[in-house]
C-alpha cells in the first residue's frame, strides 16, 4: 500500500543531513511508546480502573515527537487536554504519568491534576491545560521570561485547531510578534473540535491568522515525523537567533474518539475516513517504511524497540496500580506556596 | 521588618507609596517587572507609576496592547519561569476580561501541579465608586477574587499599608490581587523612609473603642473612621478594625474585637449580596455568638450596577452618616 511519501524539499533534506540512525530509532521508540501508553489508558478506562476520562493522542504521535526532538531539554512546552503525547515526547516518565492518571500520590502532580494537568518542570513541561487555549498565555510568558533572562530557551505552545476560536491566542500572538518572543504556536489540526469539523467553525484561511501579525507560518504533514522534525529544527534555529515567533500547522488525525468514552462517532465522521487515515497515513508505519527502505533498521530491530516500549508501559501500569492514593491530609496542601 | 503602626516624620500620598514600593522592590530584585496598558511614559491614567520607566526602562516597565487576558496570561507564564511580574489592570472592572488567566491558570497552577510550579505574580488594580464613572468603571470586585482558593487578596487603606503590603505582595510566592482605592491616590499619610513590610493576614486596629466594632476594608476604612468620630460625640466608642487582606483573613482579631464590644458592623464597598460583608459577618457570628448583644450588621454597596448620576450614585455606597446611624441603632440609641 502506498503511504504519503516523505517530502523531498531541499531545505528539509538539509535539515535531515547528519541525523544519526540512533535518533530516528529513538523517535520510533517514543512514538510507539505513546501508542502503547494510550492503548493502556483506554484499557484502564474500560476496566473502570481510571477515574474520569482521557483524551487519547493515538494517531498524532509524529507531531509531538518530531517537535520535541528538535528541542533542548530545558525548552518549555505547554500542552492540552490531549496531552499525554506531548508529556512523553518531552521526557516524562511512563510510570509517574500512569500514577497521575489513576489519582495516586506517586503521580507527577501527587494525584491532584490527573490526565489533563500533567506538569513536569524538570522536562520543561509547564503543564497540560483543560481550558482550550489555556496554555497560550503561559507559553508566551515563558518565552518572554526566557528572552529577558537571556537563557536561549524557546517555548512551544501546543494546541488543537479548536483553540483558534479563543481570543486570548490572538492577544498573545500580537505581543509575541511585537516583542519578538521565542515561542512556536503549534496548531495540531486533527480536523475536529470535539464533535464538530473545524471547517464549520473556522472562517477564512488558517495561515492568514498568523500572517496578520507578521508571524512566520509553516505547515507540515503531521503524520511524517521526519517532516515535522526537519521543519521544527529550522524554526527553532530562527527562534534562537532572535527572529521572533513562529506558527506551525501540523496536519494530523486522532484515531479514537474525542475522549475514551466517545465510541459512536458516525454522526460526525465516517468509518471510511478513519480507516483511510490509519491505512495510508499512520505515523508509525510511515517511519517504519522509511527506516527499512533506507536500510537503517530491519523488522527485527523495530520489533525489539516495540517490545521494549511495551514492557516499559506494562511496568508503568503495574507501578501505578500498586501505588498509594494521597492521604486525606493532602487535600489542603499546595493551595498556597 | 514589619512595623505595628504608622509612625513617621514624613507624609506621602497613597500613589507615591505604591510607586516607592515598586521602585524599591525593582531595585532589590531584577526579576520584578511591570506589565500593563499605559504604564510606561504615561505612568497609568492615575499617574501612579510616573517616573518608573525613567529609572527602569521599557524592558521592566512595559506598555502592552489593550489585551487584559493576554498580558495577564503572559505574566502567569513569566512567573512560572523565574520572573516576578506586577500586572497593572487599569480598572478593577477589567478584571473579568482576565478572569480565566487569574482564576483558572494563576490560582490553580500550584495545586494542580502538586506543588511543583509556582506563580509569584501581583495583579495591581483598583476599586471604588463615586467618581461619576458609571457602571463599568466603578466596581469593587474583590469579593469575586476572594472566593477563589489559590489567590491572596490585599486591600490597603492608607499610604503606610499600601507600601508595606505591596512589598509583601511582590515577595509572595503566590498570585496576589492588590486593590487600590481610586479615590485614595491623593490621600497623604505617614510613611517612614526606611525599609518595612507588612505581613498578610494581620488586621490593623485603626481606632480603639469599647462599644461597637466597625470592621471596614479599603475605601470604607475612612468612612468607618469618620463614623467613629460622629459616634464619639454621641458617647459611643467605636473600634475600627481593618483586615487589610481578605485572603488570608485575620479572623482572630476581628472576633476578639467583637467579643469585647458585643456589637459589630461590617462595611465594605463591594456589593452586599454574597460579598465580603457576608463572609466577615459570618466569621463574627460563628466566633463571637455568645458575646453578641445585637445581630451583626452588613453594609456594602447596593446590589445595583453603579449609576452615573451623582444623585443616584451617592445612594449606592455606605457613608459615614449611614454607618453612624446603623451603629446607634445597634447600640439602642436611636
Ligand atoms: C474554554 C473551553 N471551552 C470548551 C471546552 C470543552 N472542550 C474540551 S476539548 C474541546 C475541543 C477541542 O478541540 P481542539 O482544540 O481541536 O483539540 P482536540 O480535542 O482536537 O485535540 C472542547 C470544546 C474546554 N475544555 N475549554
Ligand atoms: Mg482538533
Amino acid at each position: 500500500m502506498r503511504r504519503t511519501a516523505p517530502r523531498t524539499e531541499t531545505q528539509q533534506a538539509d535539515a535531515l543531513q547528519g541525523v544519526a540512525r540512533e535518533q530516528w530509532l529513538a523517535m520510533y521508540e517514543q512514538m510507539i511508546k505513546i501508542r502503547a501508553f494510550e492503548e493502556q489508558v483506554n484499557e484502564l478506562y474500560r476496566g473502570a480502573k481510571m477515574p474520569g476520562l482521557a483524551h487519547l493522542y493515538t494517531g498524532q504521535e509524529a507531531s509531538a515527537v518530531g517537535i520535541c526532538q528538535a528541542l533542548r531539554p530545558d525548552d518549555y512546552i505547554t500542552s492540552t487536554h490531549r496531552g499525554h503525547g506531548h508529556c512523553l515526547a518531552k521526557g516524562a516518565r511512563v510510570d509517574l504519568m500512569f500514577a497521575e492518571l489513576l489519582g495516586k500520590v506517586s503521580g507527577y502532580c501527587r494525584g491532584k491534576g490527573g490526565s489533563m494537568h500533567i506538569a513536569d518542570p524538570q522536562s520543561g513541561n509547564l503543564g497540560a491545560n483543560a481550558i482550550v487555549g489555556g496554555g497560550a498565555g503561559i507559553a508566551t510568558g515563558a518565552a518572554l521570561s526566557a528572552k529577558r533572562r537571556g537563557s536561549g530557551q524557546v517555548s512551544v505552545c501546543f494546541f488543537g485547531e479548536g483553540a483558534l476560536g479563543q481570543g486570548v491566542l490572538y492577544e498573545v500572538m500580537n505581543m509575541a510578534a511585537l516583542w519578538k518572543l521565542p515561542v512556536i504556536y503549534v496548531c495540531e489540526n486533527n480536523l475536529y473540535n470535539e464533535y464538530t469539523h473545524y471547517s464549520e467553525v473556522t472562517a477564512g484561511e488558517l495561515r492568514a491568522r498568523p500572517a496578520a501579525f507578521g508571524i512566520q507560518c509553516v505547515e507540515v504533514d503531521g503524520q511524517d515525523v521526519r517532516a515535522v522534525y526537519a521543519t521544527t529544527r529550522r524554526v527553532v534555529e530562527r527562534l534562537r537567533a532572535g527572529e521572533g515567533p513562529a506558527f506551525l500547522i501540523s496536519n494530523t488525525y486522532r484515531y479514537f474518539g474525542h475522549h475514551v468514552g466517545d465510541v459512536n462517532r458516525a454522526y460526525y465522521r465516517s468509518k471510511e475516513e478513519e480507516l483511510d487515515w490509519k491505512a495510508r497515513r499512520d505515523p508509525l508505519a510511515i517511519l517504519a517504511d522509511w527506516l527499512t527502505g533506507e536500510g537503517l533498521a530491519d523488522a527485527g530491530t523495530l520489533e525489539e524497540i516495540e517490545r521494549r516500549a511495551r514492557a516499559e508501559v506494562a511496568a508503568g501500569v503495574e507501578f501505578a496500580l500498586a501505588a498509594p492514593y494521597p492521604d486525606p491530609g493532602e487535600v489542603d496542601q499546595h493551595v498556597y506556596a | 521588618m514589619s512595623m505595628p503602626s504608622a509612625v513617621a516624620d514624613r507624609e506621602i500620598t497613597f500613589a507615591q507609596a505604591v510607586r516607592e514600593a515598586l521602585a524599591e522592590e525593582m531595585r532589590r530584585d531584577p526579576a520584578v517587572f511591570i506589565l500593563g496598558e499605559d504604564v510606561a511614559e504615561a505612568g497609568t491614567p492615575f499617574k501612579v507609576l510616573s517616573g518608573l520607566v525613567e529609572e527602569f526602562g521599557t524592558e521592566r516597565v512595559t506598555d502592552t496592547p489593550i489585551s487584559e487576558a493576554g498580558f495577564t496570561g503572559i505574566a502567569v507564564g513569566a512567573a512560572m519561569t523565574g520572573l516576578r511580574p506586577v500586572v497593572d489592570i487599569m480598572f478593577g472592572d477589567f478584571l473579568p476580561l482576565a478572569m480565566d488567566q487569574i482564576v483558572n491558570q494563576a490560582a490553580k497552577v500550584h495545586y494542580m501541579s502538586g506543588g511543583k510550579l509556582r506563580v509569584p505574580m501581583v495583579v495591581r488594580t483598583n476599586l471604588g465608586a463615586t467618581r461619576r464613572s458609571a457602571a463599568q468603571h466603578s466596581q469593587s470586585l474583590h469579593a469575586l477574587l476572594s472566593h477563589i482558593p489559590g489567590l491572596k487578596v490585599v486591600l490597603p487603606s492608607t499610604p503606610y499599608d499600601a507600601k508595606g503590603l505591596l512589598k509583601t505582595a511582590i515577595r509572595d510566592e503566590n498570585p496576589v490581587v492588590f486593590f487600590e482605592d481610586k479615590l485614595m491616590f491623593h490621600l497623604k499619610g505617614p510613611v517612614p523612609e526606611g525599609e518595612y513590610t507588612i505581613p498578610f493576614g494581620v488586621a490593623d486596629v485603626k481606632r480603639q473603642g469599647t462599644d461597637i466594632t466597625l470592621v471596614a476594608t479599603s475605601s470604607m476604612v475612612q468612612v468607618a473612621l469618620a463614623a467613629a468620630q460622629i459616634l464619639e460625640k454621641d458617647g459611643i466608642s467605636a473600634e475600627v478594625i481593618d483586615p487589610r487582606t481578605t485572603v488570608p483573613l485575620d479572623a482572630r482579631t476581628i472576633v476578639e474585637s467583637a467579643k469585647k464590644t458585643g456589637r459589630a458592623i461590617v462595611v465594605d464597598e463591594g456589593h452586599e449580596r454574597y460579598g465580603v460583608t457576608a463572609e466577615i459577618a459570618s466569621v463574627i457570628a460563628e466566633g463571637a455568638f455568645y458575646h453578641l448583644d445585637a445581630p451583626v450588621k452588613r453594609m456594602g454597596a447596593m446590589d445595583v450596577p453603579v449609576p452615573f448620576s451623582p444623585a443616584l450614585e451617592d445612594l449606592t455606597v455606605p457613608t459615614a452618616e449611614r454607618v453612624a446611624e446603623a451603629a446607634r441603632a445597634l447600640c439602642g440609641r436611636t
